[in-house]
């Protein structure tokens, strides 16, 4: 198991996920969504090649309502 | 008479209306609010999905990004690193390039930090963004944003969801005399004879949101603000009569009987 920070909360995923498993298990993956990976913003392109891993800090935007 | 064609930063647009996409009750009212405004282009915000509930509706479920145009914005951005990193992932999330930059300055008044705000457009423009910005109406600084490449100036009328209408009708003015890129009334517009009178100074548009979501029937007041904004550009385009101090008859005084 690995621990990662997902939007501000701490959870704890299998090891060898990538991040577009993650987004899988949250039904993510056919939404117009951006993704943050400790800082720095992952091109779709990359989102099956990049895993996880302990202590990753993840952030997933998407649009809300706003002025 | 020439077609009256808006474009900001090489799209055309139908409308002169842009509104935003907050405070609404849900996203059903939202887009119908939008549907009823009749315009192409709202203002969305970019936050953290809700992770907690995965059936939850995203607004993208309810606007067809295909079919609307989903204008960023970094409303809740206080200084330059924060609006570049929410305008980074929102370029990121379908290759928005065309974004409204806000950086905000004082928590009370909502005012843009403009030394923040013209530090962010450069640097922006240089990454290729298209910037419209949320400034304050004070026409130098409007003029600045536009020497850095800004792609639309968006004066306040008076401080966001203040609904105060424009306070300052000659530096609007001035602003929109001086500016080469289209000018749009961001901010504090209370209700649809304010963004007649924007459009009557000779605005290119106005972005509307609070004074349609906060109204007691939004869908109404949407079709309302379309109506004032097509009425007030017509209205600038056909050009108002000349003010006299004296009554001038409007029946001939030839053959009074």
């Amino acid at each position: 198991m690995a621990k990662i920070q997902l939007n501000g909360k701490k959870i704890s995923i299998r090891p060898n996920l990538s991040i577009y498993d993650l987004l899988k298990k949250y039904k993510l993956t056919n939404k117009k969504i951006a993704i943050e990976y400790n800082g720095t913003i992952i091109p779709k392109s990359r989102f099956k090649k990049r895993y996880l891993k302990d202590k990753d800090i993840i952030e997933i935007v998407n649009f809300i309502g706003g002025g | 008479m020439k077609k009256d064609i808006f474009k900001i930063a090489g799209i055309k647009l139908k409308s002169r209306l842009i509104v935003g996409t907050g405070k609404y009750k849900n996203f059903l009212e939202t887009a119908k609010a939008v549907n009823a405004s009749g315009a192409d282009m709202v203002t969305v915000a970019v936050r953290r999905v809700n992770i907690l509930d995965k059936k939850k509706p995203l607004l993208t479920d309810y606007l067809n990004p295909k079919k609307i145009i989903l204008l960023p914005n970094t409303a809740g951005c206080f200084n330059s690193k924060e609006a570049l990193r929410t305008l980074r992932l929102a370029r990121e999330m379908g290759g928005w390039k065309l974004v409204k930059l806000e950086v905000l300055g004082d928590k009370k008044t909502l005012y843009p930090n403009m030394i923040e705000t013209v530090k962010s457009t450069k640097t922006l423009v240089k990454e290729g963004f298209k910037v419209m910005v949320y400034c304050t109406d004070d026409p130098i600084l409007a003029r600045k944003l536009e020497d850095c490449g800004a792609s639309a100036i968006m004066p306040l009328a008076s401080p966001i969801g203040s609904g105060l209408g424009i306070q300052n009708k000659v530096n609007i003015s001035i602003i929109i005399k001086q500016s080469k890129v289209p000018v749009i009334v961001d901010a504090g517009i209370g209700t649809a004879s304010d963004a007649t009178i924007a459009m009557e100074l000779g605005c290119d548009g106005v972005l509307i949101n609070s004074a349609i979501a906060n109204s007691k029937n939004p869908q109404l007041m949407a079709k309302a603000f379309k109506d004032a904004v097509a009425s007030g550009r017509n209205s600038y385009l056909a050009g108002r009569m000349k003010k006299n101090y004296f009554a001038k008859a409007s029946s001939p005084t030839f053959g009074l009987i």
